[in-house]
């Protein structure tokens, strides 16, 4: 097994370069992912290319009417970000469960998405939030929602050549706010069980006028839950509206038995956690649910 | 021995001085197992079995040994052809046949993960994929890893010879069960028939690992005139050597073994799993050879405790009294013979005062890793069962359970298990500080529940020895034999500097290498404090006595006519009455007046007391996910008498976290292949900082007076109450009886919500 | 084999080494430069035995490639320490016994070090959420968490901190 190469380009078309010119290349984000796969052998990268030194792509910016941020961005630097943290507490909290302090330093919430675990943290979050990613490849940069990315466990859509440049997220809330909650059967350092994301607008009057909730660790990839949205919409989160939304998220569920938890558990918690996970982005939004 | 006068006030015990060790340890400079290099050291790498019952059918070894690089290689049949013999190496004993089969299997694989060859390489990463080349055929045979299924009548057998021992007659089959143990007192069926209340029950759980950070590592250099050093981090430095001599069939004293520090063991580091290979390769190679795993490796193949299934009955007259007990159980051994279930039976009832008992385990070979010594190996899973059983009898007699449990403790003179007398033990003590400890009377908050549970261990002495030699200045050093796992350098320098009367600074202490020092036992069993610490005492007074005898040959004096005082000499009578000496002139006088200044304790230590503990646990149950938190924790304990006041309770601080971590998410889980699913910290699930309250540690001292100083073991007895504590905690909070470990939200969900 | 030429620093000190490119920054600060108080306790960034400071942010090192620490300032537990000089979080452990086998503390010393930088007085639930990538197995983490919370007092210049009961 000879060691991959390792390059460090300064720029995304150099990257590219020299992703496209070897289908054994792997992106090097923050590496928490990458680096176990590796020494464990389940991957055999012939290079490793270190998105790290590009120019641009650490840190969150304001570009007009989103914020961008970076692929190279480690998950802890979210949270120095205030307008950031401000506008979407619940994307920050997912990218800041993931792991440890030492973990989310490195980590990163684009290697997160493209590691393409159903049971990653920030994805969720970035459904529930309508994110988008921006790919950059040999034949340009194209913009897909981040949910078009997995495909299944282990897997993207993402062509040879291509890797995920940007997150970028709406700046102009409104009167909403989002929330992630997760299952895990410790406080920290475990991977969800269950996580669940839920990102609410409302109208002056605390009618819920927007609602996306989205799934993780219940189905091959994050599921966006549209019933499970519209049992919201139009309603005050009165319990009615909350059992009809937690029902549709069991409904949506088609998880799997393995060591982290069981089918049964997993649906159950995916409809007590979606409800706590709405109740706290109601609260965070200034509404009582 | 010179004991000393424990009446008057310590100057010493019971303080807490920073360790001897301590600023190595802090900043980076104190060199673990895999922290030692050798000049010309090579790298080894370990091949495993990827299938949990084979034959092997070949190795071929030749592609490997033609890599670049590789400088040798070593399978099961590189070790010599051994008689069987049974080797005890503290809290276990193992033939030595096993030791070498578990080290590089011979004919079977009996595990997945099981060493089956091994190379060493001029790099790691050249070790590795040499490893790749190496060809193993195996004839894949069915596996069996559940303690019923592996007694079945059609089980599949991991050993053609293994005859239950402990059954009469012997059986005329071979089967999975390799032992059988069994105590008891009075008439159990008419016991229980008599009883006005019974409670019956099945528990169960999973094997849990030790989870020492520290994976296992070693150097080993053996040279061509036969003589050879081993560099590694254990339990007990002399167990490396002999078993690695028998495995190898060589003399001891031909090999060297210098303790590198160790980084935790909890029980798991009084074996040897690569020492006797390292030096195959070393032999072979005429270079030292480094082997260390890799965490996978550590929790594939190094020793978890067992995980059993246990029966018990227990029933009591109407007003509370304990009547009858029977307790059965079995545990998982693994692919060798383990000596768990011994101490099971031993550790399940006897803190209590029944007249009608039964107690029988049999321990299971099945197709998993070897079990090895846990933290009182084979108490904790009895316990769980045992005391949870209480807490049930508790509510059907309407009884407070802590009054119960008070009402049957046995006290000393009553009988154990075994039937022998209870020495001076302090568990009446334990009970009776916590009814009036404040936790006990504490409110609960919404959905929290208070649970309790007792428990003891044994604890042992044994061989120890110690050097203490005055250097020409007049400071000491003592040298042990006795691994320091967790502070028991300053233990030696305390009961030293008490002995002496000197200041705690003015005594150092190590840990010497085989060569060095005289035979000790493993630090293990709780004995160390005990034991190596009886023989710092009987060396310090040796010491002291020297100190006089010089002096009063200095002055021209008898030795009747000086005293030790104040950690110097004084003289009583005479021209030079009144004048003192101290240690710094005596010891620079010393080469003219009899030679340098020393004594060595060699001893097998007797008079170990058992430590009883009670634990009092808070936890809080989310009743729509079944998440449990331990809010609030005190351990009470009988340590005899603390020397070192922090690292007692540190001790008992860690076996409660470990107690905890196993009672709530640890747990083994296999695939159905037979293969370790969770090999890594992340999904074996030991309990990190923020899911742990601040642990109270209350010390009670019954002192040991067959101890200088009083103590008794410590570090075993806190891991025992923990399960049953927290069980009976979830039962107070919501209701629900958890049989099975660990009690995960998960299994507590599906008692919350029975209807799915 | 095509060995990377990397140059960074390594507590304050300039430092230069040949490395594998799949070698991990550990390998090198273990193997390589000599310098073994990092631990490798599992290789996975579960344990945090190897934590090390990174451009002032704390990382597992056995999840930073070498070849990544060029042109970067790494601060290990060698270096915490000024000379002999205890650093207050070391001599907090030491006065509190913190620690029993020893293997984990460099990495809590150097993760609650970096908190303190940062976070001058911490909560006690912060202190235990932002250790929790450390894994303890010998002290169930009181001891650690009541000395960090002293450490952080006396780098406050407070003399008794809350949570600390009295010592002898």
């Amino acid at each position: 097994m000879p060691s991959p190469a390792f390059h460090a380009p300064d720029t995304v078309e150099g990257a590219i370069a020299l992703l496209a010119a070897d289908p054994l290349a792997r992106p090097l984000g923050g590496g928490t992912d990458l680096i176990v796969q590796v020494r464990s052998g389940r991957v055999t990268p012939s290079s490793i290319v270190d998105l790290k030194r590009i120019g641009g792509l650490s840190g969150v910016r304001r570009d007009g009417e989103a914020f961008v941020i970076g692929a190279a961005t480690p998950c802890t630097s979210l949270k120095d970000d205030a307008q950031f943290s401000a506008a979407w507490p619940g994307v920050v909290e997912a990218a800041n469960l993931i792991g440890s302090v030492q973990v989310r330093n490195r980590a990163t919430m684009a290697g997160n998405l493209c590691n393409a675990s159903p049971a990653a943290d920030s994805v969720p979050a970035l459904v529930a939030a309508g994110a988008t990613c921006v790919i950059a490849g040999p034949a340009g940069r194209r913009e897909v929602p981040v949910e078009a990315v997995p495909v299944a466990p282990g897997r993207t859509s993402l062509a040879a050549g291509e890797f995920v440049i940007e997150i970028r997220l709406p700046a102009g809330r409104r009167s909403g706010s989002d929330a992630y909650l997760r299952s895990i059967p410790r406080t920290e350092m475990d991977i969800a069980v269950v996580g669940t994301a839920a990102n609410l607008e409302f109208d002056g009057e605390g009618t819920c006028t927007s609602a996306r909730i989205a799934l993780g660790a219940v189905a091959p990839t994050v599921v966006l839950v549209e019933a499970a949205g519209a049992a919201l919409i139009r309603t005050r989160l009165d319990d009615a509206a909350l059992d009809a939304m937690a029902e549709a998220v069991r409904a949506a569920c088609d998880p799997i038995d393995d060591k982290r938890g069981t089918i049964s558990y997993r649906k159950a918690m995916a409809g007590v956690l979606a409800r706590r996970a709405v109740r706290i982005a109601a609260e965070r939004a200034g509404v009582k649910a | 021995m010179h004991a000393p006068e424990t009446m008057k006030p310590f100057r010493h015990i019971g303080t807490r001085p920073v360790r001897p060790d301590g600023v190595d340890k802090v900043t980076g400079k104190a060199l673990y197992g895999p922290d030692f290099k050798a000049p010309g050291m090579l790298w080894g790498a370990i091949l495993r079995s990827p299938h949990p019952h084979a034959r092997i059918v070949s190795i071929d070894t030749r592609e490997a040994e033609r890599l670049a690089g590789v400088k040798a290689v070593a399978t099961g049949r590189d070790f010599p052809t051994l008689e069987s013999l049974v080797m005890h190496v503290g809290e276990g004993a193992s033939d030595i046949v096993d030791v070498a089969h578990n080290c590089l299997a011979l004919d079977k694989v009996l595990y997945e993960g099981h060493a089956v060859a091994a190379v060493a390489a001029t790099s790691p990463e050249i070790a590795r994929d040499a490893l790749a080349l190496i060809e193993v055929e195996y004839d894949v045979l069915p596996f069996v890893l559940g303690l019923e299924e592996a007694l079945a009548q059609d089980a599949p057998l991991l050993h053609d010879n293994m005859f239950t021992k402990g059954v009469k007659p012997r059986p005329d089959k071979p089967s999975n069960a390799s032992m059988r143990v069994e105590m008891g007192a009075g008439d159990i069926e008419a016991g229980l028939a008599g009883a006005a209340v019974t409670v019956e029950g099945r528990y169960t759980m999973e094997p849990v690992h030790q989870g020492y950070i520290e994976p296992h590592a070693c150097v080993a250099s053996w040279n061509g005139d036969g003589q050879a050093q081993i560099w590694c981090s254990s339990q007990g430095h002399f167990s490396v050597r002999s078993l690695t001599a028998s495995v190898l069939a060589i003399p001891q004293s031909d090999i060297r073994v210098m303790p590198l520090e160790i980084g935790g063991g909890f029980g798991g580091k009084t074996t040897i799993y690569l020492e006797p290979v390292a030096m195959i390769l070393s032999r072979k190679s005429g270079r030292p050879v480094r082997l260390a795993m890799s965490r996978e490796e550590v929790f594939r193949a190094s020793g978890p405790a067992p995980g059993a299934i246990i029966d018990v009955r227990i029933g009591a007259d109407a007003d509370g009294r304990l009547v009858a007990a029977d307790v059965e159980f079995k545990y998982h051994s693994g692919a060798y013979p383990a000596v768990d279930a011994g101490a099971g039976v031993s550790s399940a009832i006897g803190h209590y005062r029944i007249a009608n008992t039964r107690v029988v385990g049999t321990e299971v070979l099945c197709n998993r890793p070897a079990a090895k010594a846990y933290r009182a190996p084979g108490a904790p899973q009895v316990n769980f069962a045992v005391e949870s059983a209480l807490d049930e009898l508790a509510a059907r007699l309407g009884m407070d359970p802590l009054e119960l449990r008070l009402k049957n403790a046995a006290k000393p003179g009553d009988p154990q298990t075994s039937g022998l007398p209870w020495g001076k033990i302090g568990w009446i003590e334990c009970l009776e500080a916590a009814k009036a400890h404040p936790h006990w009377s504490s409110p609960l908050g919404p959905n929290q529940g208070r649970g309790i549970a007792g428990g003891y261990w044994g604890n042992y002495g044994g061989p120890s020895t110690v050097n203490l030699s005055v250097a020409e200045d007049g400071t000491f050093t003592v040298a042990t034999g006795s691994p320091d796992i967790g502070g028991s350098r300053a233990s030696m320098a305390i009961m030293a500097a008490e002995v002496l009367d000197v200041p705690y600074e003015q005594v150092r202490c190590v840990v010497a290498d085989t060569a060095s020092i005289g035979v000790s036992m493993v630090t293990g069993g709780s004995r160390t404090t005990f034991a190596t610490g009886m023989a710092t005492v009987e060396a310090a007074g040796e010491v002291r006595h020297l100190l006089c005898q010089r002096a009063a040959r200095i002055w021209g004096a008898s030795p009747e006519q000086v005293q030790w005082r104040s950690g110097e000499v004084v003289c009583l009578s005479g021209d030079k009455q009144g004048e003192t000496m101290s240690v710094a002139d005596i010891a620079s006088r010393s080469f003219h007046s009899g030679g340098p200044i020393a004594a060595v304790s060699a001893l097998s230590a007797r008079g170990w007391l058992p430590g009883f503990g009670f634990h009092i646990c808070d936890v809080e149950v989310d009743p729509e996910t079944g998440h449990v938190a331990v809010v609030r924790y005190t351990a009470i304990q009988d340590v005899g008498r603390a020397i070192h006041a922090d690292y007692v309770e540190g001790q008992i601080q860690g076996g409660v976290a470990q107690g905890i971590g196993w009672a709530l998410n640890e747990t083994y889980i296999y695939n159905e292949e037979g293969r370790l699913d969770n090999p890594g910290f992340l999904d074996y699930r030991m309990p990190v900082a923020s899911d742990m309250p601040m642990i109270e540690a209350v010390m009670v001292e019954v002192p040991n007076p067959d101890h200088p100083f009083g103590v008794k073991g410590v570090g075993e007895v806190p891991i025992v109450p923990p399960l049953a504590a927290v069980a009976n905690a979830i039962k107070a909070a919501t209701g629900k009886r958890l049989n099975s470990l660990p009690m995960s939200p998960e299994r507590v969900y599906a008692a919350l919500h029975p209807e799915g | 084999m095509n060995k990377i030429h990397v140059n960074c620093a390594v507590n304050g000190d300039a430092t230069e080494f040949l490395c594998d490119p799949g070698a991990t920054l550990l390998d090198v600060l273990r193997d390589t430069l000599g310098l073994t108080g990092s631990k490798e306790g599992c290789g996975s960034g579960d344990c945090g035995a190897c934590t090390v400071v990174l451009d002032g942010e704390m990382v597992c090192s056995c999840l930073v490639l070498a070849p990544e620490a060029e042109g970067r300032s790494v601060a290990t537990i060698e270096g915490v320490a000024e000379g002999s000089v205890l650093h207050p979080v070391q001599q907090k452990f030491l006065e509190h016994a913190a620690l029993q086998c020893g293997f984990c503390t460099p990495g809590f010393i150097v993760a609650a070090k970096n908190l303190l930088d940062r976070n001058p007085d911490p909560t006690e639930t912060e202190v235990r959420y932002w250790l929790a990538g450390n894994l303890c197995r010998c002290t169930g983490y009181d001891k650690i968490v009541r000395a960090v919370l002293a450490a952080a007092a006396e780098l406050r210049q407070e003399r008794t901190p809350a949570c600390t009961r009295p010592r002898q």
